[in-house]
């Protein structure tokens, strides 16, 4: 059973890790959950980016979410947004592909370019 | 949807965007009645009468990036589908409760689904809303109250992974306990 004493001990761990942290500024990933994004499979792909970003121990990166970013058909879309406000969107997600992007776009700073909206466009 | 539990999450989300920072979400299960309920109340901007009465319409909706809302409806849909419906209660400036209600043994009633995958997304989407999460089986019930989590916590934010996977299994040990065995997709 889980229990509030375990939490306690997570609190204690959890502090002494915080205090170790720089405050760089923060990438965003933002997952567009609206009933579209629901449908369509965004809460696994949410999942897999906090799990993945967790694995890889980045600190600079926050996961959060959006309404209907209005492309519904190309769903789930998970735009990453840097520090100087620039935005990749990326469509069609999957929980694979989260972790892709978190290892080549978050940790080496390489865009996806092929999972892009833009490279979608291009194909269809 | 695909499940209680992504419907739950749609609905999350819609008191998130009226402004709420204190959701109650209550999970009922009473095999007497066969009668599954999902009760979502939130202190939220509320709406007047008129659009409230007409949200089960999806060609109603506040959005601007087009002129069509699908999640109520689809609750409402999947609801009816199981010899249930969706009543809304809503008051501007107040807040609004949404009830669904299901029945259990109805062959098309969808399964309950990750509901801890969903609170703790919700949690680490959305930390600065508060959730007091019930399950209920009419002979136990169990509660998480975020509010608490997060005093317990002090300055440790309630976002961080080992917390998440904390309030996941917790979450899950509590949906086992209640309703096992009580709604058919979870073994006892």
């Amino acid at each position: 059973m889980k229990s509030l004493a375990e939490l306690e001990e997570i609190r204690k761990r959890a502090l002494e890790q915080i205090s170790l942290r720089d405050d760089k500024e923060k990438i965003r990933v933002v997952v567009g959950m609206a009933t579209c994004g629901i449908a369509a499979g965004a809460r696994p792909v949410m999942n897999a980016f906090v799990e993945e970003i967790n694995k890889r121990k980045l600190t600079n990166v926050s996961v959060t979410m959006t309404g209907c970013i209005g492309v519904c058909r190309l769903e789930p879309i998970v735009e990453v947004i840097s520090p100087d406000g620039s935005k990749v969107t990326y469509v069609k997600m999957t929980p694979e592909k989260a972790v892709r992007v978190v290892t080549e776009h978050l940790v080496n700073g390489r865009v996806c370019a092929d999972l892009t909206i833009g490279a979608y466009g291009q194909e269809g | 949807m695909k499940d209680l539990s992504l419907h739950l999450m749609d609905l999350l989300q819609n008191s998130i965007v009226a402004g709420a920072d204190l959701i109650e979400i209550t999970i009922a299960a009473s095999a007497r009645q066969d009668l599954l309920v999902i009760r979502i109340v939130d202190n939220g901007c509320g709406m007047e009468p008129e659009l409230a009465e007409r949200v089960d319409n999806p060609f109603v909706t506040t959005r601007d990036t087009r002129k069509v809302g699908l999640g109520i409806p689809l609750f409402k849909a999947s609801a009816n589908l199981a010899g249930g419906d969706l009543k809304i209660d809503s008051k501007p400036g107040r807040g609004t409760t949404v009830e669904a209600t299901f029945r259990i043994s109805h062959i098309d009633r969808l399964p309950l689904g990750d509901i801890a995958e969903t609170i703790t997304s919700m949690i680490a989407a959305h930390p600065e809303a508060d959730m007091l999460i019930k399950l209920d089986n009419e002979k136990e019930s169990f509660v998480l109250d975020t509010a608490g989590i997060k005093a317990t916590l002090g300055e440790v934010p309630v976002t961080e992974y080992e917390v998440l996977c904390w309030l996941k299994d917790y979450l899950n040990e509590g949906v086992k306990k209640i309703f096992g065995g009580v709604l058919n997709e979870i073994a006892g």
